[in-house]
């Protein structure tokens, strides 16, 4: 059986700067994977990677059985890739509402649609609250609310998941958490990028730890989670 | 002529010049709220659409004014052809001069707009000379208020300043609600915003630009094809003069802004109009320029511009 997700020794370059070194991982369907890693590990990366913001130098990105390293980003994500990145990038300007139908921008469906949409709402009781606000008056927490409810709206097949819990309260961390494992429960596969790496390796089924662009430690998040070296390095023990 | 109608005269040759300066001033504000580049070729799509509509009635033969059915079916259609063309001149442009370099420093696209504008213009004077051209009153002039309303008055509207009006507010009209409430209109302020973000919610960027490019040229051709009808005259770098004006509009409303475009174009055709007027028309672009600099020491942001991460 083909993965969702199959990363094959991918090199990507940031203008001169080698940011990927032969990355291999794989996201198998129904999964939740992380991928963790000090800041400036190559975790974003590694995600503009697979979406197509970034074009791979060298290697493999491919989505079920479909390669998909060197398409541009929009083709990427009507194969079904969904992205709530790094930062949020909400659409300031555009209304809750209109932020959400940019998410939905590939499909035709305007009853699949709706429904997806009530299941946004449903989600987060606060973007409907918000309905008719625009998106940059919104606070960080209802933000990464937003992005992610956005990135769902296409109905991917893949949800890409980059730092969802950065600069938000305890509080809503675990509310963002909590609802990254009613996803994947639901039947989402997620790809997720933490630098909080112990709540990450609770709500994951498997685990990548990147260090310097490339993959040191993969494997069961149970066991990273007991995994002295992935203990002493990203979980704070001394 | 009393104060009083020279007064409501100079609203009136206000607001039509306005009218057109804004069509014009769209195609900027629009292109650089999307890819923040001037594009200093637009004022030539505004000599565009003034030629190729001259050249489309006289292909057909018209030398003189139109009547009843030939009037309505004939102006439709050659306003609809000369808004297709140049809107598709405006994105041939974008692809030829602008494309290659979306990725180069700022600098590189805007000498090649500049290059551009100065292409345009001398296949402008091969092909009509370069001396006055004329352009005939296709359609009809008819003095309203003394012919159709029989008031005893000098101020002086026509049907043709009726026609810039009455094509130039629907255009706007028409463009207000493409923006806001279709979905390529939202995808275009949504690119505008955040390119990278809207594409990867599966938004074709560049399809997009082409959009914008094409919508900005069209409007700039309708321009052109009414201001022939209107003024009748005109010349292969007349476009140079009204891009500036346009230009000038654009930034004063607040640049990457769609309604401030429209507000900076009426406010300048009105501060033109009565500059013309009460003070001398030789001084009217010192003044144009003087109110645009203590708008911009004021507020660098344009009248509706909300600083630099506003954009269309």
């Amino acid at each position: 059986m083909s993965h969702m997700l199959e990363l094959e020794n991918v090199h990507s370059f940031y203008g001169h700067i080698h940011a990927l070194k032969g990355v291999s991982l794989h996201v198998d369907e129904g999964e939740i994977v992380t991928l963790i890693g000090s800041n400036g590990a190559g975790k974003s990366t590694t995600i503009r990677t697979i979406s197509g913001l970034l074009n791979p130098r060298r290697g493999t990105v491919i989505l079920e059985d479909q390669r998909i390293d060197g398409l541009p980003a929009h083709q990427v994500a009507g194969l079904g890739v969904g992205q709530a990145p790094e930062g949020r990038w909400i659409f300031p300007k555009l209304t809750v509402l209109e932020n959400l139908e940019m998410g939905a921008f590939s499909r035709n469906d305007s009853d699949g649609i709706a429904d997806d949409l009530a299941y946004a709402f449903d989600l987060f009781p606060r973007l409907k609250e918000r309905i008719h606000q625009q998106g940059g008056t919104l606070s960080g927490g209802e933000q990464q609310m937003l992005a992610i409810g956005r990135a769902l709206m296409a109905r991917p097949r893949l949800l890409l998941l980059d730092e969802p819990s950065m600069g938000l309260a305890p509080m809503l961390v675990e509310l963002i958490f909590e609802t990254v494992t009613n996803i994947n429960r639901q039947g989402m596969t997620i790809l997720l990028v933490e630098q909080n790496a112990l709540m990450a390796l609770q709500v994951a089924h498997r685990g990548y730890v990147l260090q310097t662009g490339e993959i040191v430690l993969g494997g069961d998040a149970k066991e990273l989670q007991t995994n002295e070296q992935v203990r002493k390095a990203y979980l704070g023990e001394e | 002529m009393s104060p009083t109608e020279v007064l409501i005269q100079q609203l009136l040759n206000g607001l039509t010049i306005g009218a057109y300066l804004a069509l014009i001033a769209l195609g900027y504000t629009m292109v650089y709220g999307i890819i923040e580049l001037i594009n200093f070729a637009h004022g030539d799509l505004f000599t565009f659409g003034f030629l190729i509509s001259l050249s489309l009635f006289r292909l057909y033969g018209a030398t003189g004014t139109l009547v009843g059915f030939e009037l309505v079916w004939l102006f439709t259609t050659v306003l609809l052809l000369t808004m297709l063309l140049t809107g598709i001149l405006n994105v041939v442009i974008d692809r030829i001069a602008y494309k290659p370099l979306r990725k180069a420093p700022r600098l590189a696209p805007l000498i090649t707009a500049v290059g551009m504008s100065f292409a345009l213009e001398n296949i402008f004077a091969n092909w009509y000379g370069s001396s006055q051209i004329n352009y005939p009153d296709f359609f009809p002039r008819v003095d309203i208020l003394r012919e159709w309303f029989q008031m005893d008055t000098f101020v002086l509207f026509t049907t043709q300043d009726l026609l810039l009006v009455g094509v130039t507010i629907p255009l706007m009209i028409g463009l207000r609600y493409f923006v806001q409430r279709t979905k390529l209109g939202k995808a275009m302020r949504a690119s505008a915003q955040n390119a990278n973000a809207a594409a990867i919610m599966g938004i074709n960027v560049e399809r997009v630009i082409m959009t914008t490019f094409f919508i900005g040229g069209a409007l700039a051709g309708a321009a052109g094809m009414i201001f022939g009808n209107f003024l009748h005259t005109g010349r292969y770098l007349m476009g140079f003069d009204a891009g500036l004006f346009a230009f000038t509009a654009a930034v004063f409303g607040g640049i990457g802004n769609i309604t401030g475009a429209m507000l900076g174009g009426l406010i300048i055709g009105l501060i033109k109009a009565f500059s013309d007027q009460y003070l001398a028309a030789q001084w009217t672009r010192a003044v144009i320029f003087a109110i645009l600099i203590l708008v911009l020491v004021f507020r660098p942001q344009g009248l509706l511009g909300q600083g630099e991460a506003e954009k269309a």
